[in-house]
């Protein structure tokens, strides 16, 4: 499970990457979304893989911690995953502005002069 | 209290001038005036507790860890110079509103100059030295804005920017050298600073201390090397060079020297710095001031050269010398002050202060005439005033200063030299501006001035009169008690100030000064009648120039290293970015250990393989296509954000899976919403397809990808391999139910133990919402995407009637029965939602994903029955659900104020009702609501302002004739096929 884990990590970060390095800013975006979901599974792995077993505290099983999903890495993520919406609604508009005024969808406002 | 507000005062004056009407002159006036009277009367009242030794102190503690306070302390020195503060400040109120013509913006000069005294006295009262380089600092900064108050002129801009340059770095050094003397103290007090000079004087770091302190000194005093920022300053108002460079900022730096002289002085590294950048001040100042044209120039190279002499005073290491500098620092004051004013006048009445120019000036203003003459006698050292008691005294310290033979005789002959220089160019202001024939050609008729714009001259020389003729009395007790804060009373040496010594070495130096000057000026007058702005031999080393050139090598130097180390290429950063993060990574990894864990592998599941070989192929799907097919890419994302949602359910964390899928679908509307402003991009056209530059730019791009993509799995295998800790797991799960009340850890560490986090973060979506609503507002689609979209113009000509019919019940076409699922949905999804918000403390669930719900089911019926339908019906106003929940939030977080606890800690209530039975309810669940209105509201307004967008194109008149062109074409065709 954990190779499959980190194989689909690697693969989302690597495709996000490429995307980000890429001219158009449509690209961007979508590499942003990727990346994202490659360090959001990333953080949460940190807790470890655990299945079947939420941490939501059950009333007849102790509060051994152990028994538990590490909740700390699920936390993080999820504030992190509202947090990429927004900033990608903002990078969306930000795109339109960009490409509104500057007639150009490149990264830099402008075609690369070659 | 009186002290609080000598300080006080002048900033809520400044605060208030700079409200009032820009015409109101004679308020303005008013009001500035009070403040000053009011700060020199309280600075009056203060001296019967300072006049023996004493010392008033008020401290208002602040950071006390970190020996940081608002300290104010006045003792006979300081107390002598916020006096002169206050009272000169009185004076150029008085002043300046006559000066200032009616077409300038008074409230700005007077905020500007009360807020200078203000940071003026507060320097001086400062027990703190920190605090002290504050209000240096904000002397530089209200300096810079008077010097700029013309800012329409390019001298003023040039000279306020030279200023702030130099007396800012001077400043910091200043800082940096207090920081040390802190350090070694062990306390930025200034009592204990002043108590502990031979431990100062006996650390290493002495050396370093005083140059830095010495740099601060000497450049806010214009001293050598750093003069040639004071007579560029004169491009301010008169009344502010009489204030500002003249009377007290400039001494800031002398005040200092002064003020830290128990502490620093009495070495000869000190004799060498601040002695020898005295002496040279006092000589090439006084040089250059018998060559200037203008009368400011002449009075700003005088300053320097005086201010040389008390530098000079101070370098000496001799208490006498430090008596005698303190006596000129206020003799120099009222002189110089007076010569300032009458300057301003005769430029104001003739509309110049070129020397060349001005002429015979006594015939039409006898009264300036005379003050000026008495003023400049005073500058020269003439006996019977004050000027010369504190020069002769300067004189009879040069010949005992030093040891050294040649500096036994060298300094009084320079000393002497310099008193010849000076009598000289007070001679040239004089005679040149007021004697000789009367002038033709001035701009304006000169006649006197209006009687209130001679007072304040006019007690100025008074008091230079009275300290003249009689010492002993008028200011021999101020000065002793001044002097005797500064070195304490055993240090404190005999001094007399009487007008006669007897015929003693310091009146030959005097009179031979006297004779020399006036001999000198007869020489250059008949030498050189044409004298044209420029002091012989210094002339070249201009330290304008010199300036400029620093400042220009820096800028390109800047310009250099930007250009060597940034790109303006988005594309390039990144690279480097992620080249960086490589590197780091790389660095960081610990090669004592093994780089994989321990721990074996778990089985793998099939069916969790093939469903991330989906997702990978999604991701690597929309890697390829994202550049040509946005609409595949996009869904291709969309897959691969339901992989992981489905991975967050596999492994445990129910909360995860249901906020990412919730964000999937407002990610993915909000998405398609903004594609349709982005025009087609077609593969074959692109031009920078198949450049050998575009594939080797490609092929690194990939490898970077590789490299990253294999580097980040290797590192989560590896940490997953590694045995788990429990740590902070561990806390909250124990934690959880007993002190937050709550079954689901996730949603408790959010809303509870972490609420604070949460709460920055909602602040943080909500700003998002709002910057992309303002963003909108003012947003240019590109011009090609300015027509109705395809699918709407294939749609056929009843939805290009622009506007589609607010009161229809429902959409005629193939929106009908999406519009009927959609309608039965809401009050359902809005159930869940709140269903969600509900139970999240003990169950999967929680603010973030109900409000996310309930933005979608929203969101669903704009979509379904278009933005005119839903905004004609409700009236969801995203703004106030904004404003709400983070309101709500914060109330949630200061009820606990109420109980005298700490801000967002949970509090809890458990009812017995009846029929319900136990309720137990907590602060959290307002917190928790505060959450889900926020993220309905933000998310809301979000989508809403993009979706409004495609509303304007309606409304564009080149859209509408686009438009009419497919309607009439729409109808061609439906006559062609008439049903």
């Amino acid at each position: 499970m954990e190779i499959v884990f980190a194989l689909a990590i690697g693969v989302l970060s690597g495709s996000g990457v490429w995307l980000l390095l890429r001219p158009r800013t449509f690209q961007v975006i979508m590499g942003l979304a990727l990346l994202s979901y490659a360090i959001n599974l990333f953080i949460f792995c940190m807790g470890r893989l655990k299945v079947g077993s939420p941490p939501i505290i059950h009333a007849d099983l102790e509060s051994n911690p152990a028994l538990y999903a590490d909740p700390v890495p699920q936390a993080l993520v999820l504030t992190a995953i509202v947090i990429s919406f927004a900033t990608t609604a903002l990078f969306l508009v930000v795109l339109l502005a960009a490409r509104g005024l500057t007639g150009t969808d490149h990264v830099d406002g402008r075609e690369r002069d070659t | 209290m009186r002290l609080v507000l000598i300080v006080l005062l002048p900033f809520l004056g400044s605060l208030c001038a700079g409200f009032l009407p820009s015409n109101a002159r004679n308020a303005e006036a008013w009001l500035s005036g009070f403040v000053a009277v009011a700060c020199f009367a309280l600075t009056l009242s203060l001296y019967p507790l300072v006049e023996d030794g004493g010392v008033v102190r008020m401290i208002v503690p602040w950071l006390p860890q970190y020996g940081l306070e608002f300290y104010l302390r006045v003792d006979g020195y300081s107390w002598l110079f916020a006096t002169l503060v206050a009272f000169m400040g009185a004076l150029v109120v008085l002043y300046a509103r006559y000066y200032m013509s009616a077409a300038d913006p008074v409230p700005r000069f007077f905020s500007f100059l009360l807020a200078f005294m203000g940071a003026m006295l507060g320097m001086v009262l400062s027990g703190n030295l920190i605090q002290l380089v504050l209000f240096w600092e904000l002397t530089s900064l209200t300096s810079f804005m008077l010097i700029a108050y013309w800012y329409h002129l390019d001298d003023a801009r040039r000279g306020a920017r030279m200023a702030s340059t130099v007396t800012g770095a001077g400043g910091l050094c200043l800082l940096a050298g207090v920081i040390v003397i802190g350090e070694i103290v062990g306390s930025y007090d200034l009592d204990r600073v002043l108590a502990s000079g031979d431990l100062i004087r006996g650390n290493e770091w002495y050396p370093a201390i005083l140059v830095l302190v010495a740099l601060g000194a000497l450049t806010k005093s214009a001293q050598f090397p750093f003069q040639f920022w004071l007579p560029n300053a004169m491009a301010a108002p008169t009344p502010v060079s009489a204030y500002l460079h003249s009377a007290t900022m400039v001494k800031a730096g002398v005040f200092l020297l002064a003020r830290l002289w128990p502490v620093l002085s009495g070495t000869d590294l000190w004799f060498a710095i601040i002695g020898g950048a005295g002496l040279c001040s006092l000589l090439l100042g006084a040089f250059a001031a018998i060559f200037q044209r203008d009368m400011k120039g002449v009075l700003a190279y005088s300053t320097i050269s005086h201010l040389g002499l008390i530098t000079l005073l101070l370098g000496m290491n001799s208490p006498l010398a430090l008596v005698a500098a303190i006596f000129h620092m206020m003799n120099h004051a009222t002189f110089k002050a007076s010569l300032f004013m009458a300057a301003g006048i005769v430029d104001h009445e003739t509309g110049t202060r070129d020397l060349q120019l001005l002429s015979g000036l006594s015939r039409a203003m006898p009264i300036t005439a005379t003050l000026a003459v008495v003023a400049a006698a005073s500058m020269a050292g003439v006996p019977l005033l004050n000027g010369f008691i504190s020069k002769e005294m300067f004189f009879a310290e040069t010949i005992f200063a030093a040891h050294d033979p040649v500096l036994r005789i060298g300094l009084p002959a320079a000393a002497t030299i310099a008193g010849m220089f000076s009598v000289a160019y007070s001679l040239r202001f004089i005679h040149q501006v007021f004697f000789g024939p009367v002038a033709r050609d001035l701009p304006r008729t000169p006649h006197e001035p209006t009687r209130w714009m001679l007072v304040p001259s006019a007690l100025l020389v008074s008091a230079c009169l009275l300290v003249g003729s009689m010492p002993g009395t008028t200011v021999g007790p101020v000065l002793g008690t001044a002097a005797e804060a500064v070195l304490g009373a055993s240090a404190m040496p005999e001094f007399s100030l009487a007008l006669w010594h007897g015929f003693n070495m310091p009146f030959v130096m005097s009179l031979l000064a006297l004779f020399g000057g006036v001999g000198l000026y007869i020489a250059l007058y008949f030498h050189r009648r044409q004298a044209h702005g420029a002091a012989p031999f210094i002339d070249r080393f201009d330290g304008r120039r010199a300036f400029d050139v620093t400042m220009v090598t820096l800028i390109r130097a800047a310009d250099r290293l930007t250009r060597w180390l940034y790109s303006r290429r988005l594309q390039t950063q990144l690279v480097l970015i992620v080249c960086i993060a490589l590197v780091a990574a790389w660095v960081a990894l610990d090669e004592s250990s093994s780089f994989w864990g321990p721990e074996p592998v778990s089985r793998i599941d099939p069916g969790f393989a093939l469903m991330w070989l989906v997702g990978a192929a999604c991701a690597i799907g929309a890697a390829l296509q994202a550049k040509y097919h946005r609409l595949a890419a996009l869904i291709m994302v969309g897959g691969t954000g339901l992989v992981t949602c489905l991975t967050f359910a596999w492994f445990s964390a129910p909360d995860l899976a249901l906020t990412q899928i919730a964000v999937e679908v407002v990610t993915l509307v909000l998405i398609l919403l903004g594609l349709r402003w982005l025009p087609r991009r077609i593969e074959m056209d692109d031009p920078d397809r198949r450049t050998v530059r575009a594939r080797a730019r490609r092929a690194r791009d990939l490898v970077l990808a590789v490299i990253v993509g294999a580097g980040m799995a290797s590192l989560a295998l590896a940490m997953m391999l590694r045995p788990r800790a429990l740590g902070l797991a561990e806390f909250f799960i124990d934690r959880s139910l007993p002190e937050g009340g709550g079954r689901n850890v996730v949603n408790v560490i959010l809303v509870d133990f972490r609420g604070f986090d949460t709460l920055g973060e909602i602040t943080v979506v909500g700003i998002v919402a709002l910057t992309v609503y303002a963003l909108l507002r003012r947003f240019r689609p590109a011009p090609e995407t300015m027509s109705v979209p395809r699918a709407q113009r294939l749609d056929g000509p009843r939805s290009l009637h622009a506007l589609p019919d607010p009161d229809e019940k429902l959409p005629e076409g193939y929106l009908k029965i999406p519009a009927v699922i959609v309608r039965l949905l809401m009050p359902m999804a809005v159930i869940v939602s709140i269903f969600f918000l509900l139970r999240g403390h003990n169950s999967p669930g929680g603010g973030f994903v109900g409000g996310l719900v309930m933005a979608t089911t929203v969101i669903a019926q704009y979509m379904i029955s278009g933005t005119m339908w839903v905004e004609s019906r409700s009236r969801l106003n995203p703004q106030y659900w904004l404003a709400t929940g983070l309101i709500a939030a914060a109330v949630a977080g200061m009820g606990s104020w109420l109980t005298a606890r700490t801000f967002l800690t949970a509090m809890s209530w458990d009812f017995h009702l009846p029929v319900i039975g136990e309720l137990h309810v907590s602060s959290v669940l307002l917190f928790d609501l505060g959450v889900y209105m926020l993220v309905i509201g933000a998310t809301v307004l979000m989508l809403v302002a993009i979706a409004h967008q495609s509303l304007r194109s309606h409304r564009k008149p080149h859209a509408v004739a686009d438009a009419t062109e497919v309607r009439v074409e729409a109808a061609a065709q439906s006559t062609g096929a008439p049903t």
